[in-house]
């Protein structure tokens, strides 16, 4: 180890991995719907599309977290984006496409994508 | 990437109660489901609560599962980390709410603690450096190295206010001074990890779930002192500590952490291990530091304190485990922040290892100041089975008993003293009414009577002598006279031995008389135990009224003390009779009593 600089590229590149025990009501959280329903149809590559996206992206504020089954199985994969005092949006008919989508309008720049909420869908 | 990590406590109470299976089993599971690139198992070291072991938490989301069995595992992985759907049935019952699952750190156990030497215990990987540096590990070795000069370390630490966790609470900062006064070719950083007191694992554990922390700290202090070698003196009995001990080594040096000119500033420093054979006296500071010599492990006289002439006759820096953990946070986050907590005369917290009669067996960190109250009745959950609290004993063999009257007197070294006891390393074991307080000053006298090293004939032969005196007393053979020469004894040696050791082994003795006097007296003139716990003074006692004769009791008995007929009353033959209260035990009505 030569420099404070070196100990800190260690640091950054390590923080994506333990940032996932930190507990932190501040954190937005993204919930994957992952029952029975949610997995057959495909819930989890969107999963680990999203897991991937939040860690190579640096979004140390996000969690990726998975849940049991939402209720509305027809609509599966649902995923949710919970960010504190902000009302909860609900994705459904996810791919993984569609969540890279969501990572960079509704995580990064603060923009829901509304074509792919609920709403939407039900109409 | 992985998207789940779960943390399986590896410290010695889970791996004790299988937590080594259980890590085992939930790979094989996670590898049957497929999940093995998205979930990671990491072993970390203590959370605590040893109590509920083996210890698992998921995160996201910090799901805490306590005793946890391997046949659980299956059912874990498929539910919980496939499906998503916490396993509720296996949850910490402590954390399940109306509304959910709670926080850990919002449960009694966690809620008034405070993790400072404890704060990666649990939480990281301590087999692995990078996540050591993760959470901030070797910034504050890098930045004293390239921002600091050894007196400003010094005088950050001293401004700090801390002070000795090892059990004297000597000033830190003070002591690192000394021993950068003093001039030699060579100097020595030793860290004493030669835990002893009966009951107390703190510095195992911090050794066990941070290893990395001691590490950074002495080569810190190795850069304030000017002392260019480190040692850590480790008992052969932690093996696990050991094991974790040696790894992190190995991986600061591969990282450059240790040895030649870390951080690009000129300053060498290496750290070697040497392991304790488990006598209690090379906790001593003199004893330690001849144990690494070479020697037998026997203190010397002082002064010349270390600092003057310690390890090989040079100047020596000689901290606890605990004490070391603290100072990469004092220099990351300033001294203020450290001296703003904590009473006026000791700052920052204390870890404390709870034992005996309480609920939440295990290891806590509490802000100094707080109450033993809160310690017991809220952290550590209570006494078990509805018994009432007599006394807590801390300092182990040193230290002395704090009895229900003095509940409410916040934690730190100036009251601990004022009471009779004293911190200690932080052992901390709970008694409750059934504790007999003449047992318990034998119990240690047992055990220092044994550890005396031999060296000064106040420790070895007085400690004998003590130990005698408490053997006729709970044996009902004393008098009162006995109890006034014992107090006398005590005393003697605590003015005359030559070390630690010797002068503070009468004071579980000297605390239970300041303070249960009365027990005393009650072995001595009633001839009676009233716990009920010294055999030569307790009869077990037949009602004839209540005896059926079922005869239960006379096959159970072992020395076949117990005579009667068949739908008769028995009685017990109180010649033969061995104590050991089966016969109680099994009585269906309730006709045996112990006296």
């Amino acid at each position: 180890m030569k420099s404070l600089e070196e100990l800190r590229a260690i640091r950054e590149s390590m923080q994506g991995q333990i940032g996932l025990r930190s507990e932190n009501s501040e954190q937005i959280r993204v919930v994957v719907g992952m029952a029975t329903c949610g997995i057959a149809s495909g819930a989890r590559p969107v999963l680990t599309a999203l897991s991937d996206a939040v860690l190579t992206k640096g979004l140390s504020n996000v969690t990726v977290t998975q849940t049991g089954c939402i209720g509305l199985c027809k609509y599966e994969p649902i995923v949710e984006v919970i960010e504190p005092g902000k009302e909860k949006v609900t994705y459904v008919k996810m791919t993984p496409e569609k969540a890279l989508e969501v990572v960079d309008q509704h995580l990064i720049k603060g923009q829901v994508v509304k074509k792919y909420t609920i709403a939407e869908a039900i109409g | 990437m992985y998207r789940s990590h779960v943390l399986v406590c590896g410290g010695t109470g889970c791996t004790s109660s299988g937590s080594p299976r259980i890590i085992e089993t939930l790979k094989k599971e996670i590898e049957k489901v497929g999940l093995q690139e998205e979930v990671s198992v990491v072993q970390t070291g203590c959370h605590g609560l040893c109590a509920l072991g083996p210890i698992m938490i998921v995160y996201p989301g910090a799901t805490f599962y306590s005793l946890v069995k391997e046949e659980d595992i299956p059912e874990i992985v498929s539910e919980h980390l496939l499906k998503g759907r916490v396993v509720e049935r296996l949850v910490y019952k402590e954390t399940i709410t109306e509304e959910g699952i709670k926080s850990l750190n919002d449960t009694d156990f966690y809620k008034k603690q405070h993790r400072i030497a404890l704060r990666n215990c649990g939480v990281i990987n301590p087999e692995n450096i990078d996540e050591y540096i993760a959470t901030g590990g070797y910034e504050a070795l890098g930045r004293v190295l390239t921002e600091y000069t050894p007196e400003q370390v010094i005088q950050t630490i001293i401004d700090s206010g801390l002070r000795g966790r090892g059990g004297g609470g000597f000033p830190t900062g003070l002591k690192w001074k000394f021993a950068r006064g003093y001039d030699a070719d060579q100097k020595y950083v030793c860290c004493n990890a030669d835990e002893g007191d009966p009951g107390a694992f703190m510095d195992r554990s911090v050794l066990e779930g941070d290893p990395h922390v001691v590490l950074e700290a002495m080569a810190i202090a190795g850069y304030a002192i000017g002392a260019s070698q480190g040692y850590i003196y480790v008992r052969a009995e932690y093996p696990i500590a050991v094991q974790r001990l040696r790894v992190a080594i190995s991986q600061a040096r591969e990282y450059g952490l240790l040895g030649k000119n870390i951080f690009n500033s000129g300053f060498d420093f290496d750290i070697d291990l040497r392991l304790g054979a488990g006598a209690f006296v090379c906790g001593e500071e003199t004893a330690l530091m001849t144990s690494i010599e070479g020697n037998r492990g026997e203190p010397r006289p002082r002064p010349p304190f270390p600092a003057e002439k310690g390890l090989f006759g040079k100047p020596t820096l000689l901290n606890n485990v605990e004490t070391y953990a603290n100072i990469p946070q004092i220099i990351l986050n300033g001294p203020e922040w450290f001296s703003s907590m904590g009473t006026e005369k000791s700052k920052g917290t204390k870890v404390f290892a709870l034992g005996g009669k309480i609920h939440n067996t295990g290891l806590v960190e509490i802000p100094m100041g707080t109450t033993l109250r809160e310690v017991i009745e809220e952290i550590g959950g209570g006494i078990p089975n509805g018994k009432k609290f007599k006394a807590a004993q801390t300092g182990g063999p040193s230290g002395g008993c704090i009895p229900a009257q003095h509940l409410d007197v916040p934690i730190d070294y100036d009251n601990l003293i004022n009471l009779g006891s004293m911190m200690g390393s932080g052992g901390l074991i709970v008694m409750d009414e059934d504790n007999c307080m003449v047992d318990i000053a034998k119990f240690f006298l047992d055990f220092t009577v044994e550890e005396s090293c031999g060296k000064c004939t106040p420790c070895r032969i007085g400690t004998k002598r003590l130990h005698e005196m408490l053997e006729k007393i709970t044996e009902g053979k004393a008098t009162l006279e006995d109890i006034d020469k014992m107090e006398e004894l005590c005393y003697y040696i605590k003015e005359n031995a030559l070390c630690g050791l010797g002068q503070t082994a009468p004071n579980p003795v000297l605390s239970t008389l300041r303070y249960f006097r009365d027990e005393y007296v009650a072995h001595v003139v009633d001839k009676r135990c009233p716990a009920g716990v010294c055999k030569a003074l307790l009869s077990y006692q037949i009602d004839a009224d209540k005896c059926k004769g079922c005869t239960l009791c006379a096959r159970i008995c072992p020395n076949s003390a117990i005579i009667g007929k068949v739908k008769e009353a028995h009685t017990i033959d109180q010649e033969k009779c061995l104590k050991c209260g089966a016969c109680m035990e099994k009585c269906r009505f309730g006709a045996i009593s112990k006296k």
